[in-house]
């Protein structure tokens, strides 16, 4: 019996602590919010030592992507668990802000981002200032320094903002 | 798998779930290899030209909103030259930047210069050629990844619903820009219509498949070309008639038909610059 397996615990266990792991994974360009919030953990998959994570991009081009699978890497082999860790983004799903959990829309806002629309009504948007919580803000830029956020503008606190840009399934 | 026939009626709907299932059918896996190409090389050359008008777009917002617009295009590129590598056909790195001009497929209109200059040496880009050329191809993309997400190869249709989702504010971006122009008159009217002219000599190729057609559709990889052509058409059209201005009555391939290596010494002398840093150290990881 190898160390490995020696203190192999059970896949149950094994699975709390794999996603315990994912929650310290926070995307590089929004520093408060988990992979997990995001909504890109798809899928874990545990075979005695070896685990297997895939997750959905949020935007294609996103430069993070490559760093957000090197810390998945790192923190699921710090847990010392398992010999073999192999993280993938899969392309078969589609990521919508819909995924984003009730958490990551606290912590979004947490970080001076305003969480995404959740109804499109008529094509517009209704988003609070992140500071103020108006609502009296107008859109500046759909396009914002990051490939999933706009610019935005509050018109009560006078302070510029950035917003999630929503994406749903019916674009 | 069933072929089809010479005459290209409908056959069963075969869908091809891996890339191990495409090698299967050689004649398959090269169809698909050639259309991946196209749709990779198109995205991969227009994020280029966008990338160049990085600091030199008319306003601070425009050069966010289309470098943000460029990213998620060469996004795309990088995840169907993956399509590619799992098939075989070799590293993305390598796809993208040690090809040479003839073995590109993409479109010709997406590989012409943006204007006199270069981006580092008296840039004098066109914002009209610019704005035409990003708003065609963005329709023709929309209507490419709607149609291939039916396609029978699953990877490649799992792939067009995620990308046709990001379509959706790029579409918004430049259809603005060009109602906007269009309609402002003046100068600008006057280069916009001067830009369609030239987009229209050459963008007949954009939605040909070129010397792999009949396999291309043959396998169901995609609709017809023809059929995807009309729908592009009549989407402009209705845009054309909003802004109160006649269809070009032919789209031309003045400069070759790049889906079969034509291309122009405007590709050469990009692709030179682009790959400049790969071809220091093809080795190193990026």
């Amino acid at each position: 019996m190898t160390a490995v397996e020696a203190k192999k615990v059970p896949d149950n266990l094994a699975r709390d602590l794999v996603l315990k792991a994912l929650y310290s994974v926070m995307d590089p360009e929004i520093p408060s919010v988990s992979i997990v919030d995001l909504g890109m953990l798809h899928d874990i998959s545990i075979d005695g030592s070896r685990v297997e994570i895939s997750l959905i991009p949020t935007f294609l081009g996103c430069p993070a992507l490559d760093i957000i699978k090197g810390n998945t890497e790192k923190a699921l082999m710090a847990l010392g668990e398992f010999t073999e860790v192999d993280v993938r983004f899969i392309y078969n799903q589609i990521w919508t802000t819909d995924r984003v959990t009730e958490e990551g829309r606290l912590r979004l806002k947490e970080f001076g981002i305003a969480p995404p629309p959740r109804e499109l009504k008529d094509g517009g948007w209704e988003v609070d200032c992140p500071f103020c919580g108006s609502p009296y803000t107008t859109l500046d830029n759909i396009f914002g320094p990051a490939a999933c956020r706009s610019i935005l503008y509050c018109r009560s606190c006078k302070n510029p903002f950035e917003a999630m840009k929503p994406v749903s399934n019916l674009m | 798998m069933k072929r089809k026939s010479c005459h290209g009626e409908a056959v069963d709907a075969v869908q091809i779930k891996t890339p191990e299932a495409a090698a299967e059918n050689l004649n398959y896996k090269e169809a698909l290899i050639n259309l991946l190409f196209q749709l990779s090389d198109d995205d991969f050359i227009v994020a280029y030209r966008g990338s160049e008008w990085l600091g030199l777009a008319p306003h601070i917002e425009e050069d966010v909103a289309f470098a943000s617009i460029s990213q998620d295009t060469m996004g795309h590129a990088a995840m169907f030259y993956k399509l590619l590598e799992d098939l075989g056909v070799g590293p993305v790195d390598s796809l993208a930047h040690a090809r040479t001009a003839a073995e590109r497929k993409n479109a010709v209109l997406l590989e012409l210069v943006n204007g006199p200059g270069t981006y580092i040496k008296e840039p004098q880009y066109d914002w009209a050629f610019a704005v035409v050329r990003h708003y065609f191809y963005t329709i023709a993309k929309k209507i490419k990844m709607v149609a291939l997400m039916s396609s029978s190869y699953s990877p490649l249709a799992e792939a067009a619903a995620r990308v046709n989702i990001e379509l959706y504010y790029h579409h918004l971006h430049w259809k603005t820009w060009f109602s906007q122009l269009m309609s402002a008159g003046g100068e600008a009217r006057t280069r916009m219509e001067a830009a369609i002219k030239k987009a229209f000599d050459t963008a007949g190729d954009l939605f040909s498949y070129g010397n792999m057609a009949g396999d291309i559709t043959g396998f169901n990889l995609i609709d017809e070309s023809s059929a995807l052509q009309e729908k592009w058409l009549e989407q402009l059209k209705m845009v054309f008639d909003s802004v109160d201005f006649a269809l070009p009555e032919q789209l031309g391939i003045k400069m070759g038909n790049g889906r079969d290596g034509q291309h122009t010494k405007d590709l050469e002398e990009a692709l030179s610059v682009l790959s400049e840093v790969y071809r220091f150290d093809p080795a190193a990881a990026w």
